[in-house]
């Protein structure tokens, strides 16, 4: 009996929820679930957030890893999210007419940015959804006569992904080194095709290291042994001069929020003269081609071709503007400390990213001294692994100096008050860094580093 | 007695959920502990004794290509064998110098045997650190014992030369 009091209790109370979980169970449209989202908490001394407080938004520098949308693309995509909302593929009705008009005509803005007729564009969500197509839609197309794919170390990781997938359904794939500046070996390219080599792909602008690869040598290249070429521009494209049929570009990669237009679209080339033939990634109803099935997003659309036809006009002016701040970074940095490095060519790099490395001071260590400017590192601490970048691996880095590297992002927003901010940061925390560092000690002594045996764990 | 068990456990089932439940994972992001932010913002003892000091004992441990390296230095008094001041410096993220830090703050005033008792799952949950970061403290705590021993052989081989003076002075005597 008295067991049957205790259960009735316990029944009773296990009934009942807990004062704090009703109410979260009552908030409705509430992002924050049981685990850790931190919410922004802002107030008029600043913002505070994972436990660290800043005075106000940190100066945004990373404009490899996205751009903010500029307000006349902005502009141009509101109609079509609050009244020109029709489905693309409606045929029956306006609202269906006027958004395939839409896209029709976002589509020729980007074809004209790279020289290409529309009918070569199709939309997609990415350059990641591009380049998965591209690598494992063509192997898989053409896999009964084309076994072998070259691809280079240096490759964003969807790219490497997909080869290691292609490789484990039984593809051949020769992961190309570069020089230590970044670039290809057009002598190594040429002697790795062979009979069978289905596809070549080369990334056009590293979005790590900004080297620009020498595109119409390999397209020069593919063209003599008759290889389809394949290129990841998401980061080059609105920036350098892009032309497929001077460059022989089979297949290239497009981005959408990397020229400041809205996230979540991409768009991939494929020439027509001569056909390159993917299998679909994505199945469906058959737009795009039949290529990739799904709702075309017109407003996405749209945004993306006025970023597109933006980046032709100001292409010459923004590159003018951004290699001048980038000099200053450059120069406002090299004038307070040495022991500054800059990895991957000096010459054939695109203005707008500068990747530094700082002797002696460890790179996610800066990171943290850098809060107040938004900045991306190469090193090791801040991915989940103890392993620094693979790019600057690749590059042939010292080991002590790959977990020292900062990547700064210049775009068209950047203004020269920031870049000053960002050097006197920048060099303040460098110099404080350094005064912890016992391998800045021992070089002021005289020790040679190299030469020390250390102690491995 | 029946009625007590239950208080207990209907205490245990209204007790209000925690605030912020541990997010474990590989995709987690990192939230740096206020701890590690104060000392990586105002570090303690950063700074160098000199080597060549009988009383001085350097640990160090790590390699660059790892991406830490970590000096500690202990200052001992001979009669008591107390650690008198410690300083340290740091190659390495944020986690590895607050580790360090925190490792000089400790040992501090102890003698040096109990200093190696410190523990480095002592430090990491000191400063919360997260799986991905342990390795720091671990490093700290490899730095602590290298200096107490570097300090045990520097007196080692002290005495042993003090010893053989006495000695050679009764062989000629």
């Amino acid at each position: 009996m008295a067991s049957k009091h205790l259960a009735t209790a316990l029944h009773r109370s296990f009934r009942k929820p807990a004062a704090g979980t009703t109410l979260i169970n009552r908030h409705s449209l509430s992002t924050a679930t049981a685990t850790a989202i931190e919410p922004l908490e802002e107030d008029s001394n600043g913002v505070t957030m994972k436990g660290v407080k800043i005075s106000g938004r940190p100066l945004y520098l990373d404009m490899q890893a996205t751009s903010p949308v500029d307000p006349r693309v902005l502009d141009a995509m509101l109609p079509y999210y609050l009244s020109r909302y029709g489905n693309p593929h409606s045929r029956t009705h306006l609202y269906g007419w006027e958004s395939e008009n839409a896209v029709e005509s976002g589509r020729a803005q980007v074809a004209a940015l790279i020289n290409a007729s529309p009918k070569e564009i199709i939309f997609t969500s990415g350059a990641t959804e591009s380049n998965n197509i591209s690598t494992k839609g063509v192997m898989h197309f053409y896999k009964d006569k084309k076994r072998h794919v070259i691809t280079t170390q240096t490759e964003h990781k969807c790219v490497l992904d997909s080869c290691r997938h292609l490789q484990q359904e039984g593809f051949d794939v020769t992961y190309l080194p570069v020089n230590p500046d970044g670039l290809v070996d057009l002598e190594k390219l040429r002697e790795s095709i062979r009979p069978d080599t289905g596809l070549i792909s080369v990334m056009m602008v590293n979005n790590e290291i900004g080297v620009i690869q020498p595109m119409e040598e390999i397209g020069k290249i593919c063209k003599e042994f008759n290889v389809p070429l394949h290129t990841d521009a998401a980061q080059a494209l609105g920036k350098i001069p892009i032309d497929v049929d001077k460059m022989n570009i089979s297949l290239m990669s497009l981005s959408g929020h990397k020229i400041y237009g809205p996230k979540g679209i991409g768009a991939l080339y494929m020439r027509r003269r001569p056909r390159i033939r993917v299998e679909p990634q994505m199945n469906g109803g058959g737009q795009e081609r039949g290529i990739r099935s799904g709702t075309v997003p017109t407003p996405l659309v749209v945004g993306f071709g006025a970023a597109c036809e933006l980046a032709m006009k100001e292409m010459e002016y923004d590159d003018k503007r951004i290699k001048a701040l980038q000099e200053r970074l450059l120069n406002g940095i090299r004038e307070k400390i040495d022991g500054v490095v800059v990895n991957g060519s000096t010459e054939r790099r695109y203005a707008g990213n500068l990747n530094l490395s700082f002797a002696y001071v460890e790179g996610e260590s800066l990171l943290m001294g850098l809060k107040e400017v938004a900045v991306s590192s190469g090193s090791a601490c801040t991915s989940a692994s103890l392993e620094p970048s693979y790019v600057l691996r690749a590059l042939g880095v010292d080991e002590d100096m790959a977990h020292t590297s900062i990547r700064y992002g210049i775009g068209r927003f950047t203004t020269e008050g920031e870049i000053d901010r960002a050097v006197e940061l920048t060099v303040k925390q460098v110099e404080k860094l350094r005064e912890m560092s016992p391998l800045y000690e021992m070089v002021k002594e005289g020790i040679d580093i190299k030469s020390i045996q250390w102690s491995q764990h | 007695m029946l009625r007590h068990a239950s208080k207990m456990i209907l205490g245990q089932g209204l007790r209000s959920p925690p605030t912020r439940a541990v997010a474990v994972g590989a995709g987690t992001p990192r939230m740096y502990h206020e701890r590690v932010v104060d000392h990586y913002n105002n570090p303690r003892n950063v700074g160098s004794f000199d080597k060549n000091d009988p009383n001085v004992g350097t640990g160090l441990v790590g390699a660059p290509a790892c991406g830490d390296v970590m000096k500690l230095q202990i200052r001992v008094d001979d009669d008591t064998g107390k650690i008198v001041d410690a300083c340290f410096k740091t190659f390495g993220c944020g986690s590895a110098i607050a580790s360090s830090s925190v490792a000089t703050e400790w040992v501090k005033g102890k003698q040096t045997e109990e200093v190696l008792t410190i523990k480095n799952t002592e430090i990491a949950k000191h400063l919360s650190l997260p799986p991905v970061k342990l390795h720091c403290s671990m490093l700290a705590e490899d730095a602590i014992k290298a200096a107490v021993k570097d300090y045990e052989s520097k007196r080692a081989k002290s005495n042993a030369s003090e010893e053989a003076a006495p000695v050679e002075k009764a062989a000629d005597a």
